[in-house]
């Protein structure tokens, strides 16, 4: 199977390489293009490449400044701190949640387990439109509209469900031996848990966490819907505002994309080690 | 050290019965081996000494403590998994340091108890790796230092050679008992593999169906088992099995092999089986391969040979004895072929009752 390919083999398959890259990145690099052309108004060109540079527009979105009350807030930096802690927010609550559900849902039997698992299932086929209007009165009762708690609520409402649907598979693919070895070891039923189980599955939470992290920081339409003063923002909010109805701010909303793909790029680069799975292995027999 | 002793030990799961009154005794500081084809309980009765499950009904006690509804912890027991079950995120030291660390143990003591495990199964220079970098065979070895370093009362190994290559198997075994006869720890050891059933035990328990069929030293259990399961078990290849009826002839006991009457009769010991023998009842006679020698003048039964394997020190001949599967060892130097008709000689039989399957051998000779 490991035999070398062929030189036309290769430049074939490199060929259809070079074209999916070009296919994904295309859009990607038109938006960087963009964020760094003077103010003309686009133009169809086949080449993405910035005309008359310019740092005005990353300039303009990161400076924007407004006026609450009495004093100048910076806008951008206000709804970049909205964004990481709603994100944060959500992801923590999603895997502390999930942690323990998923835990007990993997290795113990209880009335109602698999009932309580499927209305779980069903709380997520919903899509996220068809409950926007309900939680928008929901959260307006409870006085959280404008708030990242409110938002952080409904997020969580996704983010727990998958983290618990997530986390029971890698808890159930974790071998109990390895519990009941601690438990014989000296270990109570809970040290078994947090010194053997926990640490076994410590990169799935990683990526589940930073899954929840990242919908969360991405998600616009209940964020749109249930904010409405520009300095409780979230990112994506923002950058919706640059696309007004009669005039649309290409370049800015180009700029801020850019700016705003900056932590998720960041955080894929720090977490990419526990994407590898495997950690388990070599604990058990195989 | 502790003598282990369970007492009519039953254990349900769902509908069924996996244990039914299970009782065992296991002298302080012995070997013992459970052993049993896959089904019999045999693990459970382990998982059951570990606390690993719970006991429906019965008393299990370590030393004169009964430890019967107490968490594993407080057993103080070792076990090595057949997975090994070692801990993938700790290193070989962590992993030997485990228990001790849980148990607040103090850091020089552990140290000391480390460097002697780890010199007595040669662990020193995998101390830092990780479990997944380490062989089968290494693995194994951890996994016994896990459970040495603990030194504990009570010593449980559930077929922890099970996942070794046949070589490896024959080593480690050796080891084990090695180790054993060097802490003198009580073990209870499971396993279906009836050499290491037989090589290991001090005193065997042959388990099947959730109940002890036989218990005993390993040679005197293979001389004399008490039922056909245990005679059928043990040994190999396995005990061959012919349908006999008993008959009396000018005094002499006979078992007439076969359904007709004209089929070959094996002259019986009267003074073994005693007051067993009546004439007209039903048994299966039991000879073992290495019970049997070639005829030299034409008596005896006839055996069709179909196959022969020479092993060199000794060749196996499988065929049809009075219309039942048969094997017989016989001599290297034999010289039979397949197909061709050869007269055996059984020099030593056993009887079991053709309902029961009990042995029809008077109890005299149990010590």
């Amino acid at each position: 199977m490991n035999r070398k390919p062929s030189l036309a083999e290769s430049i074939a398959s490199h060929l259809v390489l070079v074209v999916a890259v070009a296919f994904a990145l295309y859009p990607v690099l038109w938006v960087v293009s963009l964020a760094f052309s003077g103010a003309r108004p686009p133009e169809a060109r086949v080449f993405p490449v910035p005309h008359d540079p310019t740092l005005a527009h990353l300039e303009a979105v990161v400076l924007s400044t407004k006026k609450v009350g009495d004093e100048t807030i910076y806008l951008f930096a206000r709804q970049a701190l909205n964004s990481i802690l709603v994100a944060t927010a959500t992801a923590a609550a999603g895997v502390l949640i999930a942690i323990p559900t998923s835990y007990a849902l993997a290795r113990f039997r209880f009335v109602g387990k698999e009932a309580g698992v499927r209305s779980l299932l069903a709380t997520q086929m919903f899509p996220t439109v068809a409950s926007a209007i309900p939680l928008y009165l929901l959260l307006d009762y409870l006085g959280l509209l404008n708030s990242r708690t409110g938002l952080v609520v409904c997020y969580a409402s996704t983010s727990v469900p998958f983290a618990i649907f997530q986390l029971r598979a890698v808890f159930e693919s974790i071998p109990v031996d390895l519990e009941e070895a601690a438990m014989v070891d000296g270990a109570t039923r809970f040290q078994a848990f947090l010194k053997v189980a926990l640490p076994a599955a410590r990169p799935a939470i990683a990526v589940t966490a930073l899954f929840a992290f990242m919908s969360a920081y991405n998600e616009f339409i209940l964020a749109a819907t249930l904010l409405g003063k520009e300095e409780m923002f979230t990112l994506p909010v923002l950058l919706q505002s640059y696309i007004g109805e009669y005039d649309a701010q290409w370049e800015r909303f180009a700029a801020g994309a850019l700016i705003v793909s900056l932590p998720v790029m960041a955080l894929f680069y720090v977490a990419q080690r526990h994407l590898v799975s495997g950690l388990t292995s070599g604990g058990v027999k195989g | 050290m502790a003598s282990v002793k369970v007492t009519g030990l039953n254990k349900r799961f769902g509908d069924t019965h996996v244990l039914k009154g299970v009782s065992v005794e296991v002298p302080d500081g012995a070997f013992a081996v459970l052993v049993g084809p896959s089904g019999c309980g045999k693990s459970t009765l382990l998982r059951l000494l570990a606390g690993l499950e719970e006991a429906d009904e019965g008393h299990i006690f370590l030393g004169d403590r009964d430890v019967t509804r107490l968490e594993p912890r407080e057993r103080d027991i070792a076990m090595v998994f057949q997975s090994y079950a070692l801990y993938p995120h700790l290193t070989v030291r962590e992993n030997l340091a485990f228990g001790l660390k849980l148990r607040k143990t103090p850091a020089a003591e552990i140290d000391k108890r480390l460097g002697e495990a780890s010199e007595m199964l040669g662990l020193g220079p995998l101390l830092d790796r990780y479990p997944k970098a380490l062989s089968g065979g290494q693995r194994q070895r951890v996994a016994m230092g896990r459970a040495i370093v603990r030194r504990a009362q009570l010593f449980l190994f559930d077929e922890p050679l099970s996942n070794l290559d046949a070589a490896l198997r024959a080593q480690v075994r050796v080891d084990i008992r090695k180790l054993h006869d060097r802490l003198g720890a009580t073990s209870v050891y499971v396993t279906h593999d009836q050499v290491e059933a037989m090589t290991l035990a001090d005193v065997l328990f042959v388990l099947n169906k959730g109940v002890v069929e036989q218990a005993g030293p390993p040679l005197e259990i293979y001389a004399h088992p008490r039922t056909k399961f245990v005679a059928g078990f043990l040994g190999s290849p396995a005990m061959n099995f012919l349908e006999a009826r008993l008959e009396q002839r000018d005094g002499q006991w006979m078992a007439a092999l076969g359904r007709d009457a004209r089929g070959v009769q094996v002259a019986l010991d009267a003074e073994a089986f005693g007051e067993e023998l009546q004439a007209g009842r039903r048994v299966m006679l039991g000879v073992r391969p290495h019970d049997v020698e070639l005829s030299q003048d034409g008596s005896g039964a006839a055996l069709e040979v179909s196959i022969v394997e020479a092993l060199g020190v000794e060749s196996l001949a499988y065929g049809t004895l009075a219309g039942a599967h048969f094997v017989a060892r016989l001599e290297p130097t034999a010289k039979v072929g397949k197909g061709e008709t050869v007269r055996i000689l059984f020099r030593h039989v056993h009887l079991f009752d053709a309902d029961t399957g009990l042995s029809l051998r008077a109890p005299a000779k149990k010590a």
